[in-house]
């Protein structure tokens, strides 16, 4: 029972932990251009000097 | 770094010179950076917009992108641009977005670098058009989402340890926890559902967000109330995962909704182009088409389209006529020749005075025709609006009867509350709020796989309902551009012709180089005779390529087929045929859908003997030509009056209005703007088969849709005695809601099974597939491989 009492509020906090990961994710538009994002990974660096 | 750049530029420049590109060359591209002073451009600069540090922020559309390469192309090409400052490419909306300095860069030099990159690119206002996720509905419809779906997953692991036999004060602490958790939950993922509900009971009307607001409302008021009696039953976890499942429905439908109505404010947006207007002292000025008066001249460069109705003034040239009448073969113009906004003007530079403006013009004459079509109501009713009108009062009256069944019975209030929420969070509508969406979103893939786009889920039903197929000809049935049919024996006339029509940008000189495998013999000093042909000298000899007359040969055949001569010398001329080639599966589309008990008709704008042809080749027994649009118009109101349901597949701005006066209509996407936006579904490629696969889909869209309401009401049938008996324990109600959205859902995505038809020909398909991409890869693909070229010429 009282591990419960302790487990409820970790594992509500992890979670609570993930929903705010995506809606920062969300407002931060990580969600706009899935499938840029999916190209992306096949450039070079473009940043001058790294090529 | 910087050197790459202007070598990919180069690489693009030189492959576009030689045909080898689709893009239309930018409209300000003659003007030139340089020259573009402040404050003539306006009509480009109204787009940008104040960004931080006194930059200007722009968003333009560029449609051509399709890869990695172009991202890079364009990232890269910009931000070596003086003046950029940002670049960044959504490739997944096809949109730039791009911070400049104002003092050193304009837009139209932006949308020049684009145009020399390869790509066509247009500004619009990003604010205006914004689509399903960066709208607020969507943001919302999301985060609701997202909260409901996490208290809906803690509340069900709490709940699992009631159902487990936890009791008396662990089962309270359960309780007390999950409503700690369901009910700011509830409050925030509700809302859409509690507006829209208020929105409808103030207007007096019902709809299916009524049961479902005043179920959670009830359940979670009650399940509280239970809590703290102590209680035994507690709907929190019924409540929330009840939003959850209806948020994901109303998610769906708001992509497919979201998606079609970005793409057609696109559309709007992009239709907004420039004039250059020429002023009586010769200076030259890029206006709004809106802003051009009567009298104005208007220039229109070669590959342009004219932007207004007029009267060339100056300049000789070819007019291809097909987007706006379906005529297939370009005509020569010159002075006194009157040019439609819309036409595309082929070789050589053209001035034209207006003579009408922008009321007058046959593209506003076409708009109204269209708007005239779409203002008539049509009898179709969404099939879950249907679902809702039956559904809605059913459930309140049920709700009613219960509550006052067991007052009557029991004298019980707090019984008879439970069980009425109970019996609202039962029924409530997880299964039919999921049973279209679900559906549409799963068509919607499927269609989007096999490149056709659908407006929203009503043209999905829509199509599901057709009797009647209406086909145009040029560009619908045919691919709308010639190809070589027959050619001279003699390899040296083969060879010259080659070489001349490498010259030249009229698409039948396009054709003939695209189709002459020979190699381009030695011509020099080709230049272009608008409104005529080609000439060049060979070993010091005329060639000419070009019209009948042109060539001194004896022409008017009149026959369906184009020719185009060529004349070595003083030698007798020899003969290229040209035709518009019918679609690779023209016929055997047409063949299956007769074989459907479809009814195929053609209405074409082309000439009598050229749709007779086109008919005879395909199988189509009801044909008419020379219709005009309002003819065309006036024959899909006769079906309609006749009681038919026709599906208008066109293409040219002469089909739009009776593209919009159809049951439902499809484009192809290489269609007029206006005919785009008038259709209800877009397909691609150069196969007519999506017509027949976005029928076949749509059919098994509408099955599925009618199954799962068929589903959704039987559960409701055995729901709804169990819940007014009062059986219906949070475990039941949970149990319940699962598994009949998820069955729903399983049997929506049955739609996908759904494979496009061959007509057994892969090789074809296949061969067809390696044409279209070896004849336009992506400028990003071309401006890689010319750099990849440069690079090994170098090397």
């Amino acid at each position: 029972m009282n591990m419960i009492l302790m487990l409820m509020p970790v594992a509500l906090f992890l979670g609570g932990l993930a929903l705010a990961a995506f809606l920062w994710a969300l407002r931060s538009g990580q969600y706009d251009d899935l499938d840029g994002a999916a190209h992306r990974i096949l450039q070079d660096d473009s940043q001058p000097g790294d090529r | 770094m910087l050197d790459d750049h202007s070598e990919v530029d180069a690489g693009g420049a030189a492959l576009r010179s030689l045909g080898g590109c689709c893009g239309a060359p930018t409209p300000l591209g003659s003007t030139g950076l340089g020259s573009s002073a402040f404050g003539t451009d306006r009509a480009l600069e109204r787009w940008a917009k104040p960004a931080q540090d006194g930059l200007m922020r722009v968003d333009l559309l560029a449609p051509d992108m399709r890869c990695a390469a172009c991202i890079a192309t364009i990232e890269d090409g910009l931000r070596a641009t003086a003046g950029v400052a940002t670049a960044r490419v959504n490739l997944s909306l096809r949109r730039v977005g791009v911070t400049f300095d104002p003092e050193r860069l304009t837009v139209a030099g932006v949308v020049e670098r684009l145009g020399r990159l390869g790509f066509d690119a247009k500004p619009f206002d990003a604010a205006a058009v914004d689509d399903f996720r960066s709208d607020k509905t969507g943001r919302e419809l999301l985060s609701c989402l997202a909260v409901a779906g996490f208290a809906a997953a803690n509340v069900m692991l709490l709940s699992v340890s009631v159902w487990a036999g936890a009791a008396d004060a662990t089962r309270d602490l359960m309780h007390w926890v999950s409503a700690l958790i369901a009910l700011p939950a509830i409050v925030y993922a509700g809302r859409p559902f509690y507006r829209s509900a208020l929105a409808a009971l103030s207007v007096g009307r019902l709809n299916m967000d009524v049961p479902i607001s005043l179920a959670v409302i009830l359940a979670s008021s009650v399940s509280l109330f239970e809590t703290a009696a102590h209680g035994q039953h507690a709907y929190f976890d019924a409540a929330v995962s009840l939003l959850f499942f209806l948020l994901i429905g109303r998610f769906l439908d708001h992509r497919v909704r979201g998606a079609a109505r970005s793409a057609a404010a696109e559309l709007a947006a992009l239709s907004a182009t420039s004039a250059t207007v020429v002023r009586p002292d010769g200076s030259r000025a890029a206006v709004a088409v809106d802003a051009v008066g009567l009298g104005d001249v208007v220039e229109v460069a070669a590959g342009e389209r004219a932007p207004v109705d007029g009267e060339v003034i100056e300049g000789r040239s070819d007019l291809d006529r097909s987007m706006v009448t379906g005529e297939t073969r370009p005509e020569p113009i010159g002075a006194g020749d009157v040019v439609h906004a819309g036409m595309m003007n082929l070789t050589g530079p053209i001035r034209i005075r207006v003579t009408a403006t922008e009321e007058d013009t046959l593209l506003a004459e076409i708009a109204r025709l269209i708007e005239a079509a779409e203002s008539r109501p049509t009898k179709h009713t969404r099939l879950a609006d249907r679902a809702v009108r039956l559904y809605a009062p059913g459930v309140h009256i049920v709700a009613a009867v219960a509550f006052a069944g067991w007052m009557i019975a029991t004298g019980d209030l707090r019984v008879s509350m439970m069980i009425a929420a109970s019996l609202l969070i039962i029924t409530c509508p997880c299964a039919l709020g999921l049973a279209v969406p679900a559906v549409q979103a799963a068509a919607g893939a499927a269609l989007f796989r096999r490149g056709v786009l659908m407006k929203d889920g009503a043209a999905l039903e829509k199509l599901a309902e057709i009797d009647t197929v209406a086909f145009d000809k040029t560009g619908t049935l045919t691919l709308g551009r010639p190809r070589l049919v027959t050619t001279p024996e003699d390899g040296r006339a083969r060879s010259a012709a080659k070489a001349l029509a490498l010259g030249s940008r009229h698409p039948l000189s396009r054709a003939l180089a695209e189709g002459l495998a020979d190699r381009p013999a030695a011509v020099v000093d080709i230049a272009e005779r608008p409104g005529e042909g080609v000439e060049g000298l060979l070993d010091g000899r005329l060639v000419r390529l070009g019209s009948a007359a042109f060539c001194g040969a004896d022409g008017g055949t009149g026959g369906a087929e184009t020719a185009v001569w060529l004349r070595i010398g003083e030698a007798a001329p020899v003969r290229f045929t040209l035709e518009d080639t019918l679609r690779p599966d023209a016929a055997e589309t047409v063949a299956a859908l007769k074989a459907r008990g479809l009814r195929v008709i053609l209405l074409s704008g082309d000439r009598a003997e050229a749709a007779a042809r086109a008919a005879a080749a395909v199988g189509i027994e009801d044909w008419s030509a020379e219709q005009r649009p309002e003819q065309k118009l006036a024959a899909l109101e006769a079906l309609k009056d006749a009681g038919r349901k026709v599906l208008m597949v066109g293409d040219g701005l002469n089909d739009a209005p009776a593209l919009a006066a159809a049951w439902i209509s499809m484009s192809p996407a290489e269609a007029s703007d206006v005919s785009r936006t008038a259709a209800g579904l877009v397909f691609s490629g150069d196969r007519l088969e999506p017509v027949l696969y976005g029928y076949r889909v749509a059919r098994s869209a509408r099955a599925r849709a009618l199954e799962n309401f068929a589903l959704a009401t039987l559960y409701n049938l055995i729901a709804i005695p169990i819940a007014a008996a009062g059986f219906a324990t949070p475990l039941v109600a949970a149990l319940a809601m699962s598994s009949s959205s998820i069955v729903v859902t399983l049997n929506a995505l049955r739609v996908r099974r759904i494979a496009p038809e061959t007509f057994g020909a892969e090789d074809r398909q296949d061969a067809g597939a390696a044409t279209s991409v070896a004849s336009s890869p992506c400028p990003g693909r071309r401006a890689q491989a010319a750099a990849q070229r440069l690079e090994e010429a170098r090397a």
